[in-house]
């Protein structure tokens, strides 16, 4: 099998802190990580990989040229290539000129048969790119996948796809697009043998080198953009309200509610 | 030459700190009271190279050079000495001697199952008679037409119980002793006259294992002759020579977790209406204790970019491990003694740092050892 990772370095937001002046983000410091729902997928690629010898994984992404370092750890933990798209004409992309780029980027790279992502990425939290990459090549899509099985050798497999309420279990023909939840598996570590792999091959693509319509992508061809970012105000401190029995507590929730004028 | 790590290097730091977090350090209290020997978790560590960490990819090995080596062994000790003991005796005391005196075809019987962490390894050179005195070895080989016949007791061997693959050194010759009189040979689990003996209660690190491994006309084929007939007592010292990296990079993990376990303490601890981190007396103490760790933290480098770039690093590896050691004891002494009482119950971390910094200073070579070696680089060997 051919199988397509997309993954996109994020900030780690466990380390992010805010600056209560200006409402943006500190990102001094702050450490850059594989975002995790892409994690996710890359583990799902390569189970399948351990799986079916002759499956080769490559992982596409889309930003500044450090995220190379992300791609070698995807490479560490057992990726067979890894493709960068960075240019400043797909800068400042929102999800819909970002999903132009890397859809233009995996026709480049070819035939495959099976194409992955995370839900969402942790900085942008938008769960978009996914699914209209998938549109704009014209694959069938499971999002919020949370198993996964391959079926006739392959050319179909049986996903289970996390709702709200409930599950759906769907089967799919390659080849299509799944987006990972972080049910679906525990990613690995990158392997000290994968990290001293001589032959990282990673490949940096530029907006020409994917052909795509400079008109759709970056900053301008963007319809959507930030208008402002601001930090909600804290919330207030909790109460834990005491009692010794259920009665008891939920009198004393009643009477702190009658308080306050909510009831 | 440089202090900075390389990008793969920094990488395996990141890789090991994530592994540390989440496989090791959640087990290392629980399973340290048990004693018990953590089997699980040496698979893992197979899987992610650790178990092969320094050497070629043509026999299984993860291709990482002695730096990355250190760090790995660095960075278990943080959390869990005894996980640390496991792997430097297996990597430095087993596959090495294997891969640096081995021919291709022990090279390649042994290696791939080692390195993998399929098999483990162990070492055998003291005797209760044969410490640091490592040329009064009593166990004794007679060398046959067709097989080795060995003779004799070992004791103190990491891994013992649980290892697959041990090299074990014997005397042919007593008259030549350490010139010539002493060979090593591989030894497998289920050689016949080959058992396990006594299994040692510790002080600390109570999840490895330590036994005395016992040699009654144990028979073992011509093609176990590691080297030639008299290179034992080389091989031993060339081996251990390299494994002093590793107990030193213990040493520096057991040294920079105590001191991680003290800052925390320290940040949250009041007496006096004031946090211990504020009191200047303990700063001092704190600031003194971090500069000795990077100290010993440089001196472990060094040693293992000399072997990397196999340039002589038998006084810089001695260095290393005696001023590690007595770092990792003086800081272990002090951290538990900022969490005062607290310190002292197994409730705290910290009491299992303190009893596992002390083998640092005896085995793979004590400290008197160390400064033996050194000494004679100074006015030359006796």
């Amino acid at each position: 099998m051919k199988i397509i990772v997309c993954a996109k370095q994020v900030p780690d937001t466990n380390e992010i802190r805010i600056n209560p002046e200006t409402g943006t983000l500190i990102r001094d410091g702050v450490p850059s990580i594989l975002n995790p729902d892409d994690a996710n997928a890359l583990e799902l690629a390569l189970e399948i990989k351990d799986k079916n010898p002759g499956t080769t994984v490559t992982v596409v992404s889309m930003g500044p040229p450090q995220a190379q370092e992300m791609l070698e750890e995807c490479l560490a933990m057992g990726a067979d290539e890894g493709i960068l798209v960075s240019d400043r004409a797909v800068g400042g992309s929102d999800t819909w000129a970002t999903s132009n780029a890397l859809a233009a980027a995996i026709r480049k790279v070819g035939d495959f048969d099976l194409l992955l992502g995370g839900r969402q990425a942790i900085d942008g939290d938008t769960a978009q790119v996914g699914p209209q990459i998938a549109e704009k090549l014209g694959l069938p899509q499971v999002t919020y996948v949370t198993e996964f099985e391959l079926e006739e050798g392959g050319k179909s497999m049986v996903v289970k796809r996390a709702l709200e309420d409930g599950f759906e279990e769907i089967r799919i023909h390659t080849p299509c697009m799944l987006t990972a939840i972080k049910e679906l598996n525990d990613p690995r570590y990158m392997s000290i043998s994968g990290i001293y792999n001589k032959d990282k091959d990673i490949k940096v693509w530029n907006a020409a080198d994917i052909e795509v319509d400079l008109t759709t992508v970056g900053l301008k061809a963007s319809p959507t953009n930030v208008f402002r970012s601001f930090t909600p105000k804290p919330k207030g401190k909790g109460v834990m309200l005491e009692g010794d029995t259920d009665g008891e507590l939920a009198q004393h929730l009643v009477d702190d509610l009658k308080r306050k004028h909510i009831i | 030459m440089s202090f900075i790590l390389t990008k793969e290097q920094e990488q395996v730091q990141k890789m090991m700190r994530s592994f540390v977090e989440n496989e090791v350090a959640p087990i290392a209290d629980e399973m340290d009271k048990a004693g018990e020997f953590p089997v699980d978790l040496v698979k893992k560590m197979g899987r992610y190279g650790l178990m092969g960490v320094a050497f070629p990819k043509e026999y299984g090995g993860a291709g990482a050079d002695y730096v990355s080596y250190a760090i790995v062994i660095e960075e278990l000790s943080k959390a869990w000495a005894a996980a640390a003991t496991i792997v430097a005796a297996h990597n430095s005391l087993c596959c090495w001697p294997i891969f640096g005196w081995g021919n291709e075809e022990q090279k390649q019987k042994y290696l791939p199952d080692l390195l993998s962490g399929k098999k483990l390894g162990a070492f055998g050179l003291t005797e209760p008679n044969a410490g640091s005195d490592a040329g009064a070895q009593q166990t004794r080989v007679d060398v046959k037409d067709d097989c080795y016949v060995l003779n004799g007791a070992k004791v103190f061997i990491t891994n013992g119980a649980y290892a697959d693959v041990f090299v074990v050194m014997a005397m042919n010759d007593k008259k030549k002793g350490t010139r010539g009189g002493i060979s090593a040979f591989i030894v497998e689990k289920g050689d016949p006259g080959f058992s396990i003996g006594k299994s040692e209660e510790k002080l600390g690190i109570h999840s490895s294992s330590t036994t005395e491994l016992v040699f009654q006309d144990c028979t073992i084929p011509k093609d176990r002759l590691l080297g030639k007939i008299g290179d034992g007592f080389k091989v031993a010292m060339s081996t251990l020579e390299g494994g002093r990296i590793g107990v030193a990079s213990q040493a520096v993990g057991i040294a920079q977790g105590a001191f991680d376990l003290a800052v925390e303490y320290m940040k949250q601890r009041k007496q006096f209406g004031k946090k211990l981190s504020q009191f200047q007396a303990l700063q001092f103490e704190m600031a003194d204790m971090d500069t000795r760790i990077h100290a010993a933290r440089l001196l472990v480098r060094e040693a293992a970019v000399r072997k990397d770039q196999h340039l002589p690093m038998g006084k810089n590896s001695a260095m290393a491990k005696y001023y590690a050691a007595d770092t990792a004891m003086q800081v272990a002494v002090k951290c538990l003694q900022f969490h005062g009482g607290y310190g002292f119950t197994q409730d705290y971390a910290i009491e299992r740092f303190f009893r596992d910094a002390k083998i640092t200073e005896i085995y793979e070579g004590t400290s008197e050892v160390q400064k033996i070696i050194i000494a004679g680089t100074i006015f030359g060997k006796k």
